[in-house]
């Protein structure tokens, strides 16, 4: 009877390469003094893939990006529990040196937050204080990261102008720059286009897309349409559990659970 | 946990698949006129068809650019998303029934001023199970009863069947006296039509399956 099946189930949908493991979290809980924020999340994140995680606001999607670079530790009263996996190694082991840990794990904010200093100081402030480089080297990693943040062309000229010069595109494409001056393996992106318009949004997608080929990352968005097209993997997160988590293809057209179906319908109240 | 935070946009969905149905109903109309107009050597018949093919094609075009709408300016999702392809690719086939029904008209008009060499039997048979296959079908979209929908299709091996009858029965009266060939290749035609009508009623039962399940997939061989 059943002569051919076409379905989005992921055992027929073709992943992004074969992609190894870049994070692997386990049973991870995160509790703000008494209040549970994360419960039990497990899952992993694929290595120069697109990562998003969505869900309603207070579902713990933050609270999980910022557990995957130890962000939440500057929260007094916090607790963590469970595994957070980067390349193999526990980020939570007492030995891990935490700055050295975000420079690997770099992140973007959902504002555009550039020092007040000149374009050029905003990237190179990092790697300068990191020793990563000085004289004509700092010039060129700021020139490199510049253009890989897709800025170059922009502000070649303004190098010494403010960064607050610049338009709130640009602005966070400048904080994006700044973290790639560090050379990270993973770019966690909190909600970086929610203060910027449509037109800004679609160039930091593109960015993202180009990016992609070679850093890990994961992005928080309310925007279930730019999470549909700048991911490869969506999780759903709701009153701190990870209820769903596959290819965006699947959880933007055929959903398992009830509770994804009702958020991306937007039904859910 | 659900509450109608979208109503608007559901009412919208609602119109639309209901207009879809009424679509529906029309095409089994449009082949129930056609066919009688055949048996019955109807000319005013025919001008039905005609009429009602008109009015199935401006739904169509209402239907498909309110569909077209609502994913530019709703942003549809999984479910809804699904619903709105699967509407897109049903009024396309309920669409073809409709151009069957007309073409079956156009073969009862050539032939209304001549006798019929034999009564017709398999024709109006077919006729009776492509209108049922697509009001199950019809039925089965709106309850989204993917049982209904399986029976629905599962209708077209009848289809087939009586369709070789009635190619056969043709060939041997052809074949006893080659003047019949003329007339005999015009009820084949329509034989052929009203086929093809059944296959795109599976069309529908498929679309009607992934709407529900999200799997793509033929329900027919």
């Amino acid at each position: 009877m059943v002569s051919a099946s076409a379905s989005l189930r992921p055992a027929s949908l073709p992943r992004q390469g074969d992609r190894g493991t870049k994070i692997e979290v386990e049973h991870l809980s995160f509790y703000y003094g008494r209040f549970q924020a994360l419960k039990d999340v497990s899952l992993a994140i694929r290595e120069r893939q697109i990562t998003a995680l969505i869900g309603p606001s207070g579902c713990g999607k933050s609270t999980f990006l910022r557990a995957l670079n130890r962000m939440n530790d500057i929260i007094e009263g916090a607790r963590t529990e469970g595994v957070v996996r980067l390349d193999g190694e526990d980020i939570y082991d007492p030995a891990v040196d935490v700055v050295a840990l975000r420079r690997r794990v770099g992140m973007v904010f959902q504002r555009p937050n550039p020092f007040p200093m000149s374009v050029f100081e905003n990237v190179a402030y990092a790697p300068r204080i990191h020793g990563l480089a000085r004289g004509s080297d700092l010039e060129e990693l700021v020139e490199d990261s510049l253009k890989r943040a897709a800025l170059w062309e922009e502000v070649k000229d303004k190098l010494k102008a403010s960064a607050f010069e610049l338009s709130g595109g640009q602005q966070q494409r400048l904080c994006i720059s700044r973290v790639l001056a560090i050379d990270p393996a993973v770019v966690l992106m909190d909600e970086p286009c929610s203060a910027l318009d449509p037109a800004s949004t679609l160039r930091i997608e593109e960015l993202m897309h180009e990016l992609q080929q070679k850093y890990t990352i994961v992005i928080v968005t309310h925007n279930m349409q730019q999470a549909a097209r700048v991911s490869q993997e969506t999780g759903f997160f709701l009153h701190g559990e990870l209820i769903e988590f596959g290819p965006s293809a699947m959880i933007f057209t055929d959903p398992t659970d009830k509770r994804t179906e009702d958020y991306v319908t937007g039904r859910f109240g | 946990m659900t509450t109608p935070i979208r109503h608007s946009f559901d009412e919208q969905l609602n119109a639309l698949q209901e207009d879809v149905v009424r679509m529906g109903s029309m095409a089994v109309q449009a082949v129930d006129l056609a066919v009688r107009a055949l048996a019955e050597r109807d000319l005013g018949l025919c001008d039905q068809v005609m009429a009602v093919e008109n009015q199935i094609d401006e739904l169509n075009m209402d239907i498909e650019s309110r569909a077209v709408q609502l994913l530019a300016l709703q942003q549809p999702m999984a479910r809804d998303l699904r619903t709105i392809a699967g509407v897109l690719r049903i009024i396309t086939d309920i669409e073809r029934i409709g151009d069957y029904a007309v073409d079956t008209s156009r073969q009862a008009r050539q032939l209304a001023d001549q006798p019929l060499f034999k009564p017709l039997v398999d024709i109006p048979r077919m006729a009776n199970l492509v209108q049922r296959m697509l009001h199950d079908a019809l039925e089965a979209l709106v309850r989204r009863d993917l049982d209904l929908a399986m029976a629905a299709v599962r209708q077209d091996d009848e289809v087939d069947h009586v369709y070789k009858s009635l190619h056969q029965d043709l060939l041997a009266y052809v074949q006893r006296d080659p003047a019949l060939a003329a007339q005999a290749f015009s009820l084949l035609l329509v034989g052929t039509y009203l086929e093809r009508m059944a296959d795109h009623v599976t069309n529908i039962g498929e679309r009607i399956w992934y709407m529900e399940t999200g799997e793509l997939k033929e329900l027919h061989e």
